[in-house]
């Protein structure tokens, strides 16, 4: 289901929602606000957060995933170190931001609300961000994209992806520099 | 026992049991996709079992109606065919519709509701849509083809009925409904083997036993046809 570092996370993670539980008495009616109260320490839920969370509300576990995945406020995957944030509201829509969220989706190989194996990107889909008239629009981390186009989705993932590049080649750089300098000592 | 009149005859049947029920206990078919006699308090979701009774200015799911003394129902007029074709033209409009890969073929509800209400298989009228799902949990037995399922939700009224605290359930919503099942593999795979009351119950071989790797397990009572998963067509 998820990348092993996310497993391991998550087994770290065991703990803490087990405590957290423990605020909260065993009526059913406490399940909502347990997942929000997750999802604000972890930013997201995980499915052994929901099992916890079964657990100790003595209900089936199923149950606690059906309510939870009807929410469009719950994520199931951890965020990505780059967030994408596509606008769907009314302007972005009529102006195709459903095909800037597919060539999104497309290029990373993942779909809304998922985050890529390597966490590098997560995409999300948002409802207005307040500037329609530069329909349509992507949010990348703290840039706003304006009149998006399909053929610009390539260059802001390349572009990560070169900066990426050159910060491990730096650090290699520094690396080997050090190695050199601990050498010459 | 209480005495109505359903489309001019004269029927008896039990108070505590839904019109719908009673109406099928006497032979009279009402189109029905959701309704099992053992719900308490049936979905009423399908929106097939419509009908008229006098003195009510709608037409209501007798699924969800007790019959009353002296009650006049009519279950065939031209304005409840019409509310039952377009709901049998919605659930067809995202159903895969692939009958010969099937094995629901010549004995699927919706083969039958076609043919009842001169429906297509592939209703022009709506765009279809194709229910492509990304499953996050698989189930160790069980293959849930969603592109055939009508999301009638008798497979969770049996699991809860089974288990009290069921396997599958409904999720996401809207559309992006689906069943699907979550929790511990081996919980699971425990539970289900010796049950598998939701292949039996499903209408349309939506729910399958998956093909193993080693044999292939039939439930005690259940015909093997019912639950032999088709033929390499899914998904």
């Amino acid at each position: 289901m998820s990348h092993p570092s996310i497993v391991s996370e998550e087994e770290e993670s065991r703990e803490e929602i087990i405590g957290l539980l423990q605020g909260f008495s065993k009526g059913r009616e406490n399940l909502i606000p347990i997942l929000q109260t997750i999802q604000k320490r972890h930013s997201y839920v995980s499915g052994l957060a929901m099992k916890l969370v079964a657990e100790h509300l003595e209900i089936s576990s199923s149950e606690v995933y059906g309510v939870a995945t009807f929410y469009n406020q719950f994520r199931f995957h951890p965020p990505g170190r780059h967030q994408i944030r596509i606008c769907l509201g009314t302007a972005c829509h009529v102006v195709g931001g459903d095909i800037i969220l597919e060539n999104f989706e497309r290029k990373l190989g993942i779909r809304e609300g998922q985050t890529t194996p390597d966490r590098e990107f997560s995409i999300e889909r948002v409802a207005c961000v307040g500037c329609c008239a530069l329909a349509p629009v992507a949010i990348v981390d703290e840039a706003t994209h304006g009149h998006m186009a399909p053929s610009r989705v390539e260059g802001i993932i390349l572009g990560f992806q070169i900066e990426k590049e050159r910060l491990e080649r730096e650090k290699q750089a520094e690396n080997s520099e050090e190695k050199e300098l601990g050498e010459n000592l | 026992m209480v005495r109505i009149v359903v489309d001019g005859r004269e029927i008896f049947v039990d108070e505590g049991k839904s019109l719908l029920q009673g109406c099928l206990d006497h032979g009279i078919f009402i189109p029905n996709l959701c309704y099992l006699e053992d719900m308490e308090d049936p979905p009423g979701s399908c929106r097939m079992c419509f009908v008229e009774i006098e003195g009510m200015n709608q037409p209501v799911v007798s699924c969800k109606v007790e019959p009353k003394p002296d009650m006049v129902v009519n279950t065939s007029s031209s304005e409840l065919l019409r509310l039952q074709r377009t709901s049998l033209r919605l659930l067809l409009s995202n159903h895969e519709a692939k009958c010969k890969a099937c094995p629901s073929n010549r004995r699927c509800i919706l083969q039958e509701l076609v043919k009842r209400f001169g429906v297509r298989i592939r209703p022009r009228r709506y765009d279809h849509i194709d229910r492509e799902v990304a499953e996050d949990i698989e189930h160790p037995l069980l293959q849930i083809v969603h592109s055939r399922c009508i999301l009638c939700g008798k497979c969770v009224h049996v699991c809860q009925r089974q288990y009290g605290s069921p396997i599958l359930t409904y999720a996401r919503r809207g559309i992006d409904t689906i069943i699907t099942a979550f929790g511990d593999v081996e919980a699971m795979y425990a539970l289900c083997e010796t049950c598998l009351a939701c292949v039996e119950v499903c209408p349309v071989s939506a729910l399958l036993l998956r093909e193993p790797s080693g044999a292939i397990e039939i439930p005690a009572d259940g015909s093997p046809e019912a639950t032999i998963p088709c033929g390499g067509a899914t998904p």
